[in-house]
């Protein structure tokens, strides 16, 4: 009996992708810049670098920061507006045969829809992510996240006018999480992108000074990963219907199946793909390897099904502190 | 861009600086002057990005062929590490990356300025315009003695050279800038190349608006990934047509730009984003167009 080899595709309620892994927002450029060193072959597909209506400039630089073990940068949204991008980037991205996720943003629920509906009829976009982190200039400029009842209004207006399925970009909340991802679900999400950079901020000493133009900005990187798992596994665990991305730190195919074990259907490699340019082929068949060890044939075979760890009745204490309780 | 395992030939020290020569014939075979590299750093808690240094010599045909040279300073826990890779250890690197200087046709008298570690470049170039029949002058600047790059090879390459230093151990004291008007008189300088740190590119920008010269300038700015997807090294450059300025990426829009297009003000100062204007303020520089 043959037997059957790894198949990295997966079905998101209906959104079916040839992969599990795609290349998150933010960290593809135009699609021309890595030229042969990208590998598209075992991906499920690229986010599109967040665009708005209008052009915008973006954040003062510095604009990128190393810290241990994450990327912190603000980058503050520069793009060239929604029709340069679906009339140059998009069409390039498109031609190398992989789905397209658009990453939208706005600074109003209205903005927000006209970037969705300038999208209409665009070459190889198979879903909306909706970015939220971005502040909210129809109230006190905070950020979107930080009301979760806009959260839903902003994606539920997207998702009603979108002619594809819309994902809510959602960040780690350590509170009210499952509330925020259930309330754009009702509002008519097709599923969220867990998690968003964390904001932080860095400052240089020798200088005196902070590190980014911007002062503050969004932590990414393995620093960040153990708290998508968690915000995965939470809203997983809430909301097992709902399809949810997992991303956040994913370096290789073992990242990615943690992930998946915490219940996310597919993972988007980012920050990886800023030093190592093959990063996201790289993690692909990285998980097939995972899978295959495991004699598994789908990423969906491994979705969730993290367990509790294991006790054995012969286990040292798990706090060992040396001294007698 | 290449990408390629290359073994260390060689890591020497140069007064303040180190010099590292690698094996990459892919990329040697295409690098030219103003072009740099992309080297990956060990994985582990403390380094994610990778650095970026220019190419300070390539080496196509001959008995080294298909090497390559790159200069830097040690400054900070990438460049340690670096620094103390033996010969025959790997490294992961990309290049060659931006776009390179580009040579004049017509005009035949070329005034290199280099402070500190930039020398490292335009020494590259200075050896490629002599190829082509230039005229190559030197002015190369430094802090100090220690911090002048390889002095006795910019001797060599070029048909007259002037060392400052902030201290006076090594040639006039002072900064190449109080000596560029005088230098570029001397050598009836027809076209202007810098490479340096922000200040001393300002200040050759103003001095080849003023006089009419056409220039390039290599900058050096923070770079992320440093081959052009995360947007974080972007410098403001003013359309060719007037109609406003687009934030360029330094890796791969540049790293050589036309100094009379940066918007130097709101590069070096204007933090805002909001402060950002949509066009260059009146009094920016005219754009030249580079001669052909």
């Amino acid at each position: 009996m043959a037997v059957k080899d790894v198949d990295l595709a997966v079905d998101l309620n209906g959104l079916v992708l040839p992969g599990a892994v795609l290349v998150a927002s933010g960290c593809f450029g135009s699609g021309r810049e890595l030229g042969d060193l990208f590998e598209a072959r075992g991906l499920g597909g690229v986010v599109s670098r967040t665009v708005t209506a209008s052009p915008r400039k973006g954040a003062p630089s510095p604009r990128a920061a190393e810290t241990p073990s994450g990327l912190l940068s603000m980058v503050g949204l520069q793009n060239p507006g929604a029709d340069a991008f679906v009339a140059d980037d998009l069409l390039h991205m498109a031609s190398l045969g992989l789905p397209v996720i658009v990453s939208v943003a706005g600074g109003s629920v209205e903005e927000y829809v006209r970037v969705t509906a300038m999208l209409d009829g665009a070459p190889g976009v198979v879903a909306v992510e909706v970015y939220l982190a971005g502040p909210d200039e129809e109230l006190d400029g905070q950020a979107f996240t930080a009301r979760p009842e806009r959260c839903a209004e902003v994606t539920g207006a997207v998702a009603r006018r979108a002619g594809v399925p819309v994902f809510a970009k959602l960040p780690a909340m350590p509170v009210g999480l499952v509330d925020v991802a259930g309330a754009c679900a009702r509002a008519g999400v097709h599923g969220v992108t867990l998690i968003d950079g964390v904001p932080g901020m860095a400052v240089d000493a020798d200088e005196l000074a902070s590190s980014l133009g911007a002062v503050e900005g969004f932590l990414s990187g393995p620093a960040v990963r153990p708290l998508a798992l968690r915000a995965v596994h939470e809203v997983a665990s809430a909301l097992p219907e709902l399809p949810i991305m997992g991303v956040g730190g994913v370096w290789t195919g073992r990242d990615a199946a943690e992930l998946l074990l915490a219940g996310a259907w597919a993972v988007q490699v980012g920050t990886a793909m800023l030093t190592d340019p093959a990063a996201a082929g790289r993690v692909a068949s990285g998980l097939a390897d995972y899978l295959r060890g495991k004699g598994l044939v789908s990423p969906s075979d491994i979705r969730g099904r993290m367990r509790a760890p294991a006790v054995r009745p012969d286990a040292p204490s798990r706090f060992e502190s040396g001294g007698s309780a | 861009m290449k990408r390629a395992r290359a073994e260390i030939l060689s890591n020497r020290s140069y007064g303040a600086y180190h010099s590292v020569t690698i094996v990459a014939p892919e990329i040697a075979e295409t690098a030219r002057p103003g072009q740099f590299l992309s080297v990956a750093m060990p994985e582990g808690r403390a380094f994610l990005l990778r650095r970026h240094f220019s190419i300070h010599q390539s080496s196509r045909r001959g008995g080294w062929a298909g090497t390559l040279e790159f200069t830097f300073e040690q400054h900070g826990h990438g460049t340690d590490w670096l620094a103390h890779q033996r010969a025959h250890s790997f490294l992961d690197v990309l290049g060659p990356i931006g776009t390179p200087f580009a040579f004049p046709r017509r005009l035949t008298n070329c005034l290199l300025v280099a402070e500190g570690h930039g020398a490292g470049s335009l020494y590259f170039l200075a050896q490629e315009l002599r190829a082509q029949g230039k005229r190559v002058d030197l002015l190369v600047g430094a802090r100090d003695l220690e911090h002048v790059f390889k002095p006795i090879e910019g001797k060599r390459l070029s048909q007259t050279v002037a060392f400052m230093t902030a201290d006076g151990s090594m040639g006039e004291r002072g900064s190449v800038l109080d000596a560029l008007s005088g230098m570029a008189e001397q050598t009836r300088a027809q076209v202007l190349y810098a490479a340096g740190p922000q200040q001393m590119l300002r200040g050759v920008a103003d001095f080849s608006n003023a006089r009419g010269l056409p220039a390039q300038i290599a900058v050096e700015e923070r770079m992320g990934c440093g081959y052009g997807l995360c947007y974080t090294c972007t410098v403001p450059v003013a359309r060719k047509d007037g109609s406003g300025y687009d934030p360029l990426r330094a890796c791969v829009d540049g790293p050589v730009f036309n100094p009379a297009r940066v918007l130097w003000d709101q590069w070096m100062g204007e933090r805002s984003a909001e402060e950002m204007v949509p066009t260059p303020p009146e009094g920016s520089p005219v754009v030249r167009s580079w001669p052909d």
